[in-house]
């Protein structure tokens, strides 16, 4: 009975890392960006969230809603007038901007907002529960784990249905190939990225209502998704998720035995696979 | 003609009077004034405890004895090894006369132990004194080795206050006794969940028995574990020292997953208004221990405000609700004020440790004197407790909270305003 709650529990929990990483794993999938500032993004779009909620008074999923264009817009421009011109064959600058971005949104939330714990309130849906006969699970963590799921087959379809997708595969591939071809990177990763920020959003929503968030949260999550992403394998959004899932139910096993393990368990997870399957466990890419 | 020298002669002549009086001397300030070195949080996650201090330090350098002192403030960005290092610049580079320092022993230690070994006097609050004292040693596990300062000293209260006071809210409603501890790991959580020096033993005496599922780390997303662990032990009270994120997590999946404690009392998640705000119905009937609050009746020794008028006037000025550091920042200034008037070389570190020594006095947070009542011998030099009581979150129609002192066996003095309720 504990073992069954602990796996769904688990399974629950990865779906939420899932969600922080996806974001994560679509801008280092297609141009092998790596976000430091990721986590902190995800609390900048929390507290976007929070003022439309507060200014509006309208419900976390709506304010969601009206925060996304707007992060889009924001991670298009992002991508478009900074990380585009210092993204090329070394991958040092990149990471040193999305570092120094961490670090300024850091503060820049922290003087805007103050160092006040926040909350996205979603009423009655917070405490929620289902009795599913053997385990009882809360609505919020059963919503964020279907969202993942919604998300991922989501960026699914745009990658394998659309011609932005084609775009986005081709020029994770071979970019200078694709540029011959019509397609201008450049403006590719613009969209990219700012399709991560609308993933970043939704991931945002979740985290605000689960908990609560301020300026300095941020970094803490950034470790698990990057996490995610490697266990997964490059490029893979399926992956990403097995990889969520998976750190999630090594952390809630750790912590049945003792909670001292929880946070060592996901990493030796992490470790694990990185030692069976270096390329993660199912890499889109051969590079 | 009437300068620094002969103010501080005339003060130190005049003595406690002087000191109780809160320096109403008129003192026209010439030259070089006192200077005194304060490293705050001022940003980070330990930010909340540094947010009066723009205001106390403002109001301090506009009061009468104010005049006489020069406050330079170093944000120490809640990093314990800025700290020591914004401690350092402090003493090499500002030449500070005596240091002041608050706000979590992450903040208070490593500033303190800078200043032991510079043999620059310090006065440190806002930490409980264990981790305060005990962290600073070589060895905190070997108690024989333990060694008092002779520039560093501490006023605030202790694990067994806390014990206390969760044990006398306890004992005023029905429960079974089982308790059920959140410790995480860090120097809090390591302190209080200690199985021989921490929290439980004191409970087990008191007849009630805790069940430690274990250290967790900060930040993290799942409490199944715990919840489970609990839910086994059948605790009808869960306690614990916890950072606001994870207590909201805890208290979510608590509720999901159909764990509902009779008590949940608990430190530093709910020290502020902001954070069991955040938790709105949830948030209703938590409890926890109460360092200061505007019903506290004292009064400042430098301005004559009540407590009731110093949070009046701090949410007048900040638009901001009160919060309890504001008591204990407020008073590290009177503590100051008292302790220079008493010395006639302000430079002379030895004057001014042995004045500090001295220090008894009244202050907005209650009696401060570094006369051993209530402490270990081994610290009895270095720390002075000052008295804590038990509150309770009640929250109002519109939403809002309000913190309302439900015990005060161990400090009678502090009135309550209510009985300890059971979660509803």
């Amino acid at each position: 009975m504990i073992w069954l709650d602990t796996l769904v529990q688990g399974i629950l929990l990865g779906g939420l890392y899932a969600l922080f990483a996806a974001g994560l794993s679509l801008v280092f999938g297609i141009m092998r960006l790596v976000n430091l500032a990721h986590g902190d993004m995800i609390v900048f779009a929390a507290f976007a969230i929070l003022l439309i909620t507060q200014t509006l008074g309208l419900h976390p999923f709506l304010a969601a809603l009206i925060a996304a264009p707007v992060m889009f817009a924001l991670g298009w421009a992002l991508q478009r007038f900074v990380l585009n011109r210092v993204l090329g064959k070394d991958i040092l600058p990149p990471l040193l901007v999305t570092f120094g971005l961490s670090v300024a949104l850091q503060n820049g939330l922290l003087q805007g907002f103050s160092a006040d714990s926040q909350r996205l309130a979603a009423g009655p849906l917070e405490s929620a529960s289902v009795d599913l006969g053997l385990v009882t699970v809360g609505w919020m963590p059963l919503l964020t784990f279907a969202t993942a799921i919604a998300v991922i087959v989501g960026l699914n379809q745009i990658f394998y249905r659309t011609a932005l997708g084609r775009a986005f595969r081709a020029t994770s591939d071979d970019p200078v190939t694709a540029s011959l071809m019509g397609i201008a990177p450049k403006g590719v990763f613009a969209l990219a990225t700012g399709l991560a920020m609308v993933v970043v959003t939704i991931a945002a929503l979740y985290l605000g209502m689960r908990s609560n968030f301020d300026p300095s949260i941020g970094p803490a999550r950034l470790i698990y998704a990057f996490e995610a992403v490697i266990i997964g394998g490059l490029g893979s959004l399926w992956g990403t998720l097995a990889g969520g899932v998976i750190i999630g139910v090594a952390q809630t096993f750790g912590a049945a035995i003792n909670p001292e393990w929880q946070i060592l368990a996901g990493h030796l997870a992490f470790l694990v696979v990185l030692l069976l399957r270096p390329r993660g466990l199912f890499p889109r890419a051969v590079d | 003609m009437f300068t620094r020298r002969t103010f501080l002669r005339s003060s130190a002549a005049t003595g406690l009077t002087l000191a109780a009086s809160g320096l109403a001397a008129p003192a026209i300030a010439q030259g070089a004034k006192i200077k005194l070195g304060y490293v705050s949080p001022q940003s980070g996650p330990l930010a909340g405890f540094a947010e009066s201090d723009a205001y106390n330090i403002q109001s301090f350098l506009a009061s009468e004895a104010g005049k006489n002192f020069e406050v330079i403030v170093k944000d120490s960005q809640s990093n314990p090894n800025r700290a020591a290092e914004v401690a350092k610049e402090l003493i090499v580079s500002d030449e500070i006369d005596l240091m002041l320092v608050a706000s979590t022993p992450e903040n208070t230690n490593p500033v303190a132990t800078t200043c032991e070994a510079e043999g620059v006097p310090v006065i440190s609050t806002v930490a409980p004194w264990q981790p305060w004292f005990i962290g600073q040693q070589g060895n905190p596990g070997d108690p024989p080795s333990w060694k008092p300062f002779d520039f560093a000293f501490h006023y605030f209260w202790g694990l067994e206050d806390v014990i206390g006071v969760f044990l006398n809210m306890w004992n005023q409603v029905p429960t079974n006794k089982m308790v059920g501890g959140l410790f995480p790991n860090d120097g809090d959580g390591n302190a209080w969940g200690d199985p021989n020096v921490g929290v439980g033993p004191g409970f087990a005496a008191a007849g009630y028995q805790l069940t430690d599922p274990g250290r967790y780390q900060n930040l993290t997303d799942d409490f199944s574990a715990q919840i489970n662990a609990f839910k086994a032990a059948q605790a009808d009270i869960i306690t614990g020292v916890v950072i606001p994120p994870d207590f909201t997590t805890f208290r979510n999946q608590a509720i999901q997953q159909g764990l509902s404690p009779k008590v949940i009392t608990v430190a530093k998640a709910i020290l502020f208004p902001q954070s069991v705000e955040a938790l709105g119905e949830a948030g209703h009937n938590l409890s926890s221990e109460v360092w200061w609050t505007p019903s506290h009746p004292f009064k400042s020794s430098l301005t004559g405000a009540s407590a009731a008028d110093l949070a009046a006037d701090f949410t007048e000025q900040t638009q901001r609700p009160w919060t309890q550091p504001i008591g204990f920042v407020h008073s590290l200034f009177e503590v100051a004020t008292n302790v220079m008037g008493r010395v006639s070389d302000v430079t002379d570190a030895e004057a001014v440790a042995a004045a500090i020594a001295a220090t008894s006095m009244e202050t907005m947070v209650g009696r401060v004197a570094w006369d051993g009542t209530g402490v270990p011998p081994f610290a009895a030099a270095n720390v002075c407790k000052t008295p804590l009581v038990g509150g309770q979150w009640r929250r109002a129609a519109d939403g809002s909270f309000s913190l309302v002192v439900v015990d005060n066996q161990s400090a009678p003095a502090i009135p309550t305003g209510g009985k300890m309720e059971l979660l509803a």
